[in-house]
């Protein structure tokens, strides 16, 4: 278990004076690095400081500025603080920043996703190609000066809705009559030899050659993005040696749905519900998260009761999330389908509640800044009440009675799939992924949000780093949840559930904001940057999902391919937030 | 491995052959319920509560379109409008095509057009033309969240499939005030009241004056 | 099924062997056997793909219809299930599925997203409906639809069904196999190779 460290007066600017300057922009904190700097920068942080654990990355746009600017997370796998970390580059082509990969591993795919939507380059990046839009794709669509097809209008609300709100479909509006567009000069009837593939196989192609025994000829293989055991549109790409995998690459992008985009032109109320559609497993913790970050900028905290409900509602997020991720993990493992309908049961029993709470089994939008829309009807508590105390602790033991012991779980899940405590940590791999590999980091510990710090509860963890281990890691957090869930239950308060008058039109102050919450499936955080309009100007999420699979590749080489689909059923994935 | 033995999948087997039973037993436990108290486990409503309670055992299923889960108040679902009986049974929208709800909504799926006098040029608080596309609504019940007149609200109906693409003008859209009374009878109640105190004050407020 | 329903030739049957044989049209025969085995696709989009799998299972089990066999295989499936948000990038892929699919074929668009786009219908990479690619059955709306939403989709799939019949039936007829539907291109943007000329045209206009 770790206790949160002391918090100590970190003054990079003094320590690197040459290097580092404070962000001395009102409402930001943090370092700005020099460009050239910022890899000898990064390896002082993470060697000398203890910095290791890079947790997110992404770029900012400021188009007015005309600068790009990417910003870093940082933080100790030991808890306490992070440490924001900027480098800012001018606005014109090429926008050049060094690439981190080399020091933190876990920077591929959001370095990879930066460049994709952004247009950032990060030199020495070893494979920097698109991850989300497909290789041809015409320009970099979160910048701030590109627009898409059915742009309307800069913000939300738009002035065609009322009050003269004819009805027109966005697509008899369009130029093209659909929702696309061309870059200038491209003639749809003339060139149509597009190869979105080449690229990809080019990059599967660089690996090891190992020169023992017999030669045989290396076999490509696709697996998804409509694949029973992929767990969504997601695909992997393999070079197999027989049934051994030589080399891995995930393709996502398949359901990217543009949140950051849409989101940067909804208010900042209006994101809550699309929120819920990141993780579609678990809309609470997503509303928690949403609601933190924004709660920070704006300076509120919640009442007490209000805190109670939100634990109480994520934790139950998180013990359906890990039913059912256990009842998938067991069907990737051939298990057909008898566990997860068991886990089922309690899922449904637990959306029941949701539904009670928040009108919808899945898509909860239930937070609010300042609170939670509407308090617990009657009766609801009750329901919990039993459920935590009496049928679930039950179940689970029942679950893991049916599943803990049985031979082929444990001889499939011991031992394969190893990711080693040092690896997890250099992948960025967060939540059941990481403490499964025996690194006690739980954000709930390490930097305590909402009213985690009073709640009695242990940080599961697992020595071994295998698929066994991540399986069962997540019945022990099932049961810590119950610990929270019934503290909740028992501390319940009285009293207001908001702290603030609701209002549609929330002021947000100018300044930048990190909320993150331990998810279900590991740390979510949202990177929101306000202008001080009713739109957030950047509106960034690090998606548990989306870094995990960092480490997915690293994992399956070597692995029998069989082995490969147990492991990401393991990592726990969800597409809506991989692909956002 | 070392210890296959076939201890763990015996034991997982106990755990599944457990079940199966509960189911039998959970049927004869119900048809002693239905000889001594008329309770019956199917289609009926105190079965369907059991089948949702924390002592489900057996089967779990409900048996739609026999059986229906029933809905829990907040349940939302597409918005309606809601409109009032006028005198001679004319429809009387408490919508005043404010705007709000077309504002706080998240994907800009609600078109309202405001009716002008025809001889002033002023608004007149009744929506001329009302849409909602359907098959954009993310059902978030913002606008039922923050409406003040409490015209929109969230809808109980779920059963709305089509062979169609789905926009609702506003006769689709409009439901009487006693339907949205049947499906929230709780939040009904409680508008009602806020809008008769609001009322009252007003009414005192403005016959102090006088006094 | 209710067997009053299959056993209404309109007939008079003798009431000695009423309840021994069954007299009834090939139609309806064939439309209760269709109906009642209707084999979906296991081909899960996003957020709707999660309420299919809980319709599919304990507490809705899609059993109690004939759907419960989901075939990973589009060659084995008879209902593609749109389940969640097409974006471009998957595009091609959902138009190869289905012209695997063999006849006769339904496309049931599941949530506001695949019946029209849905709350992400503005974002670049997000597909105005699966009905601009393939042809789609039935509409079930919802964000999502909840399990009982789906079911009564799919009940009205099947009330399609029984409307049909064998001798006017698309797969039936000569040529009545659709031709393929052509793949969308991944260029620039997505490109459907059908609407190309279209495309030019409308470029055309709007640069005059």
């Amino acid at each position: 278990m770790t206790a949160p460290a002391p918090v100590e007066t970190l003054d990079l600017a003094a320590r690197f004076p040459d290097w580092v300057t404070a962000d001395a922009r009102p409402g930001y904190s943090g370092w700005i690095v020099e460009k050239d700097k910022l890899p000898d920068f990064a390896r002082a942080l993470r060697d000398d400081l203890g910095y290791d654990y890079l947790s997110s990355v992404t770029g900012v746009d400021y188009l007015p500025e005309g600068k790009m600017e990417v910003v870093y997370h940082a933080y100790k796998t030991t808890g306490g603080p992070g440490v924001v970390f900027k480098v800012q580059v001018a606005r014109q082509d090429p926008v050049e920043v060094p690439s981190l990969v080399s020091i933190y591993p876990g920077a591929e795919f959001q370095e990879r996703e930066a460049w994709d939507l952004l247009g950032i380059k990060f030199t020495g990046h070893p494979d920097l190609r698109r991850i989300l839009m497909w290789e041809d794709f015409a320009g970099h669509p979160l910048r701030k000066d590109w627009r898409e097809p059915y742009f309307e209008e800069e913000f939300k609300p738009f002035k065609s809705r009322w009050p003269e709100g004819k009805f027109q479909m966005a697509e008899d509006k369009a130029r093209l009559g659909d929702n696309l567009s061309f870059p200038a000069g491209f003639d749809p009837q003339k060139k149509t030899d597009f190869d979105p593939e080449k690229a990809l196989y080019e990059a599967l192609r660089q690996y090891q050659k190992t020169e023992s025994g017999l030669e045989t000829e290396h076999l490509l293989v696709n697996i998804g993005p409509h694949h029973p055991s992929t767990h969504g549109v997601f695909r992997v790409a393999v070079v197999l040696d027989g049934e051994t995998v030589l080399s891995l690459k995930p393709v996502m992008g398949y359901l990217h749905r543009n949140h950051e985009k849409i989101g940067e032109r909804n208010t900042f109320l209006m994101n809550m519900p699309y929120t819920d559609r990141l993780d579609y497993l678990t809309s609470m913790s997503n509303n928690f998260g949403y609601a933190l970050a924004v709660e920070k900028l704006m300076g509120i905290t919640p009442p007490e009761r209000a805190e109670y409900i939100r634990v109480m509602m994520a934790e139950l997020t998180r013990i359906a999330n890990h039913v059912w991720a256990i009842g998938f993990l067991l069907n990737d493992l051939g298990a057909y389908f008898t566990p997860m309908l068991y886990a089922q049961e309690e899922r449904e029993l637990i959306l029941d509640i949701f539904e009670a709470v928040s009108g919808s089994r899945m898509m909860c939008n239930y937070f609010r800044f300042g609170g939670v829309a509407r308090d617990l009807p009657d009766g609801v508590l009750e329901k919990v009440r039993d459920l935590a105390f009496e049928r679930l602790p039950r179940k689970v033991d029942e679950l893991e009675a049916l599943l803990a012991d049985n031979e082929i779980i444990r001889s499939r899940g011991i031992g394969q799939g190893v990711l080693t405590a040092e690896d997890a940590i250099r992948y960025s791999a967060a939540g059941p992924l990481l403490r499964a590999s025996g690194i006690p980091y739980d954000v709930r510990r390490a930097e305590p949000y909402s009213i985690y710090d009073r709640l009695e509860f242990d940080v599961a963890c697992r020595p071994n780093g295998d698929i066994y281990d991540r399986m069962m890691i997540r019945f022990d957090e099932i049961r810590q949840s119950l610990r929270i869930i019934q503290q909740t239950v028992k501390q319940m308060p009285g009293g207001p559930i908001m702290a603030v008058k609701p209002a549609y039109q929330v002021r947000v102050p100018p300044g930048e904001a990190y909320g993150r919450v331990e998810g279900p499936k590991g740390e979510l955080g949202f990177y929101i940057v306000s202008t001080g309009k009713s739109s957030p100007w950047r509106y960034h999420v690090r998606a548990p999902s989306f870094i995990n699979l960092t480490a997915f590749g690293p994992m399956c080489v070597g692995q029998k391919i069989a082995d490969l689909v147990a492991i990401l059923g393991s990592i726990d994935i969800v597409l809506g937030e991989c692909d956002r | 491995m070392s210890e296959m033995y076939g201890k763990g999948i015996l034991k997982g087997l106990g755990v599944t052959l457990k079940r199966f039973w509960d189911t039998y037993w959970e049927d004869a436990i119900w048809l002693f319920r239905q000889v001594t108290r008329g309770e019956r486990r199917y289609r009926s409503p105190e079965g369907i509560a059991h089948r949702a309670s924390k002592n489900t055992r057996g089967i779990f299923t409900v048996q739609y379109p026999e059986e229906k889960l029933p809905v829990p108040e907040e349940f939302r679902f597409v918005p309606f409008l809601v409109y009032e009986e006028g005198p001679n049974g004319e429809k009387v929208m408490r919508c005043t095509s404010c705007g709000i709800c077309s504002r706080v909504c998240p994907p800009q799926c609600i078109w309202i057009v405001r009716t002008t006098d025809p001889e002033t040029g002023r608004p007149i608080p009744d929506p001329a033309e009302f849409y909602i596309d359907v098959d954009i609504c993310m059902n978030c019940g913002l606008c039922a969240e923050f409406c003040p007149f409490d015209a929109i609200k969230m809808d109980h109906d779920y059963e709305l499939a089509s062979f169609g693409r789905s926009v609702y003008d506003k006769e689709k859209l409009a439901k009487p005030v006693a339907y949205y009374e049947s499906i929230r009878p709780l939040n009904a109640a409680r508008e009602n009241a806020a809008r008769a105190a609001k009322e009252a004050a007003r009414f005192a407020t403005s016959a102090k004056p006088e006094a | 099924m209710d067997t009053n329903e299959l056993n209404a030739p309109g007939y008079e049957i003798p009431p000695e062997v009423q309840g021994q044989v069954a007299i009834t049209t090939l139609d309806r025969i064939y439309n209760w056997g269709r109906r009642a085995s209707v084999w979906p696709m296991m081909f899960g989009l996003a957020c709707c793909a999660i309420e299919m799998i809980c319709t599919a299972a304990s507490r809705f089990d899609l059993a109690r219809f004939g759907m419960e066999i989901m075939r990973p295989s589009p060659r084995q499936s008879d209902l593609m299930i749109v389940s969640g948000t097409v974006t471009k990038k998957m595009v091609p892929i959902i138009v190869r599925l289905y012209n695997q699919m063999p006849e006769p074929k339904y496309v049931l668009a599941m949530g506001a997203c695949a019946s029209g786009g849905g709350p992400f219908k503005e974002g670049y990479n997000v597909v105005s409906g699966i009905d601009k690619f393939i042809p789609v059955d039935v509409y079930v709306p919802g964000c999502p639809p909840t399990p009982q939403a789906l079911l009564n989709g799919l009940m009205k799939i099947q009330e399609k069904i029984s409307g049909e019949h064998w001798r006017t039936s698309r797969w039936y007829q000569k040529g009545g196999d659709q031709a393929e539907i052509p793949i969308p291109i991944l260029g620039p943007d997505l490109i459907d190779p059908r609407k190309v000329e279209e495309y030019s045209r409308r470029l055309a206009e709007s640069e005059a």
